[in-house]
């Protein structure tokens, strides 16, 4: 666009416009009007917020009685856009034939996109509510199994909505 | 020559040829499980269906023979139906486990299952269970839900292992593949129904779950196991050796490997106890020491003494560059006479299929560039010989654990300067006074030439710290692309390795002879004018598939294959 193209605004403003004060009733008035409904700040940190169960928080592993249902079949790294996921299948001799000896997250790595619950065949892993994630090293950011697991009572509020959402 | 059309194109087929045959042979699919080209046909997957004009119904192209002016259409309607029918029948029983099956991913029923079925099922029973987990050999492991029947394991066994063990029991849906009583699948090829399996049923117990299948990246290589010198595929993870697996080549290995080959010629690469550094013998203990300090040492130590002292061995395990770079270094640099290779035969140990007695890959390779017995016959036994008695004083010694026979380490002893490239230590090395960390055949560029006169590629897998997968060009999976310096999944060892004929060439510089090679590949051009039998090869023209040597004593360009 040339400049000579400019836009250029002919229509002059009309009276009630150019005196100002309507407008600034206005834009009271909606401030007033939200004085008188509920109050939604959390005064983080004292408070915390509670997401509710389609809220994608960091991903966890899911163990029923201490069995991780995880069968370490990778899909979840295959599909990971950010390459987050790093595990490492072994055998056992339960029905399930394999479980991850191995199962790291890198957190920096994450972006929560939820492909690996989607992904998953096993409903293994699943996106928590947890959204308070702090590191001091790049080290501490890598999650293991130990970090990953939960219980699947635990989790009962996402894994209904998984039942429920797709 | 007869004619038959398939598909609308024409082609020669010689009487008494089969469908599928022509067919392949012309780049036309027709899908298959229980077809190999060097197995009897069987013909019952029935996956192969094609329609022939004037025969009242479907035929299988694997066991239709052709007749001239057959027309055969391998795609019509009334094909494709067929084939979703016999697909939808197949996966009745098949058992919904691709997620925890090592075969997904490479598997036959997974691809057809994408290509040619309609993608659904109208089972709604219970799917037979059978045994899991059946340990068929000591090698091989069976799923036998997973089993489509195809046969492919039981023909290979009686056809080409010659140890008729497996057969199936049972009938219909209830049909088990299964060992004779008291017998089990432990040939020496057994493993080669891993891959000839179209589905994950049959398993290698050593590779089991180890990874899957698209995490790593494939190399095209040669078994360093014997003289036969199989064509193979190096599976890498993390820079970590996972698996060989036999790679096709009709001259030399056709679709098989042996499990020896499979199993023991690639754990040392990965092992921890790998040299991470030359070691050079300070107040008796063998240290860990910077490359330009060990190779100065070696020359200062080398330049001690008389041509006529000095001895050299190469190695049957060592690339025809490391070979050739060896015998000229000590040939034409020093100027010795003795050098030879200590060769290792297994007498009685040899099979009609692939197995060679000679347990090196390369013997041929490094007698045809030159290490073999002098002018005046000083072979290994007076090189031993000079040892004993003291007038040989110092040993180089390629990639070989020359220690491990005997009568050969009895004699080590009497050396003053023992120089040895080897991976990591050995019976050798406890002599050595000095130790070059070489590089192994899935770290670097280089050929061997197999009994055949066979001259073949193998090409680096494994990164050593002065390579690099990409700028170096190595074949590379998705994860060794997106690696960080900083995730863990992308820092497998990586050890401080060289080729041995870098180590050589260094040496004969420091020696001070210019010896200008950057890569393998310029080594191997100057054996191609130097060693009339290699004359007119290049990297490029022995490609994947190899090339034979002019017959010794010719100089007449190798034909083309």
């Amino acid at each position: 666009m040339s400049s000579n193209d400019k836009m250029i605004r002919t229509k002059d403003l009309t009276f009630l416009e150019k005196i100002y004060l309507p407008e600034i009733v206005k834009g009271l008035f909606l401030t007033v009007r939200q004085m008188f409904k509920p109050k939604v700040t959390v005064q983080y940190p004292e408070e915390r917020f509670e997401p509710p169960a389609q809220f994608r928080g960091r991903p966890v592993l899911v163990h029923e009685n201490g069995v991780e249902r995880c069968v370490a079949c990778g899909l979840c790294s295959r599909v990971c856009p950010a390459l987050a996921i790093e595990v490492q299948a072994a055998e056992t001799p339960l029905d399930k034939e394999r479980y991850p000896e191995k199962f790291e997250i890198n957190m920096i790595r994450c972006i929560f996109c939820g492909f690996c619950e989607e992904v998953c065949p096993e409903e293994a892993i699943i996106m928590s509510n947890e959204y308070l994630l702090v590191f001091q090293s790049q080290e501490e950011a890598v999650f293991g199994k130990d970090k990953l697991l939960k219980s699947a009572e635990e989790m009962r509020p996402r894994l209904e909505f998984l039942r429920d959402h797709r | 020559m007869p004619k038959v059309t398939i598909d609308g194109r024409t082609f020669d087929a010689p009487a008494g040829r089969t469908i599928i045959d022509i067919a392949a042979q012309n780049g036309i699919e027709i899908p298959h499980f229980c077809w190999h080209p060097k197995l009897t046909p069987a013909g019952n997957c029935r996956m192969c269906l094609v329609e022939v004009e004037k025969m009242p119904k479907l035929a299988i192209a694997c066991m239709t023979t052709v007749a001239d002016g057959m027309v055969v259409q391998t795609a019509s309607e009334k094909v494709l139906n067929a084939r979703h029918a016999v697909m939808e029948f197949l996966l009745i029983n098949h058992p919904l486990d691709c997620p925890i099956c090592d075969e997904a991913g490479e598997c036959k029923l997974q691809d057809y299952a994408y290509k040619y079925s309609i993608g659904e099922s109208r089972f709604e029973e219970d799917k037979v269970h059978k045994p899991k987990r059946v340990e068929l050999g000591p090698n091989v492991l069976l799923d036998v839900e997973r089993c489509i029947m195809c046969s492919r394991c039981v023909r290979f066994s009686d056809e080409i292992a010659h140890q008729p063990v497996l057969t199936f029991t049972q009938r219909g849906t209830h049909v088990v593949l299964t060992t004779f009583p008291d017998t089990q699948l432990d040939n020496r090829y057994s493993m080669n129904v891993i891959e000839l399996c179209p589905v994950g049923a049959l398993t290698s117990r050593d590779f089991r779950f180890k990874a899957r299948v698209w995490e790593m990246s494939s190399t095209d290589s040669v078994c360093t196991g014997c003289a036969r010198g199989c064509n193979t595929n190096v599976w890498v993870r993390n820079n970590e050796i996972l698996r060989l697996t036999p790679r096709h080549n009709e001259e030399v290995n056709s679709y098989w490997m042996c499990d020896d080959g499979r199993l023991k010629t690639f754990k040392h690469v990965n092992a921890a106890e790998r040299l991470s550094a030359p070691l050079v013998r300070k107040e008796g203990q063998l240290m860990e020491t910077g490359w330009d300090e060990a190779i100065a040492k070696a020359v200062s130590e080398l330049r001690l003494f008389r041509k006529n002292e000095i001895a050299a061995l190469g190695s049957g395990f060592s690339s025809n560059e490391d070979n050739y770079l060896l015998q000229k270094f000590f040939r034409e640099t020093v100027g010795t006479r003795l050098v030879d290779l200590v060769e290792h035969v297994v007498e009685g140990d040899q099979d009609d299929l692939l197995i060679r007695a000679d347990k090196t890959p390369n013997t041929t390779g490094a007698r045809e560039v030159g290490v073999r017995p002098g002018p005046a016959g000083e072979d290994l036994a007076s090189i031993l010989q000079g040892v004993r008695d003291g007038s040989i004083k110092a040993l180089y010694v390629l990639e070989d654990d020359i220690a491990a026979d005997p009568a050969v380490r009895e004699v080590l002893g009497n050396l003053e300067l023992l120089i040895v490239h080897a991976h990591q230590r050995n019976a050798t090395t406890e002599f050595a006074d000095i130790v070059f960390a070489a590089s192994t055949f899935a770290e670097r560029n280089g050929t061997f030439v197999n009994f055949q006169r066979h001259v073949q590629r193998f090409r680096p897998a494994v990164a050593t710290q002065e390579q690099d997968r990409a700028l170096d060009g190595f074949n590379m999976s998705r994860w060794d692309k997106f690696a960080a310096h900083n995730d863990r999944w992308g820092r497998g060892s990586r050890r401080d390795a060289r080729p041995s004929w870098r180590i050589l060439a260094a040496l004969a510089v420091v020696y001070g002879v210019k010896y200008r090679y950057q890569t393998a590949e310029d080594v191997f051009r100057e054996i191609t004018e130097r060693v009339p039998t290699f004359k007119g090869m290049s990297y490029l023209a022995v490609g994947s598939r190899g090339r034979t040597l002019a017959a010794a004593g010719t100089t007449a360009p190798a034909p083309v294959a």
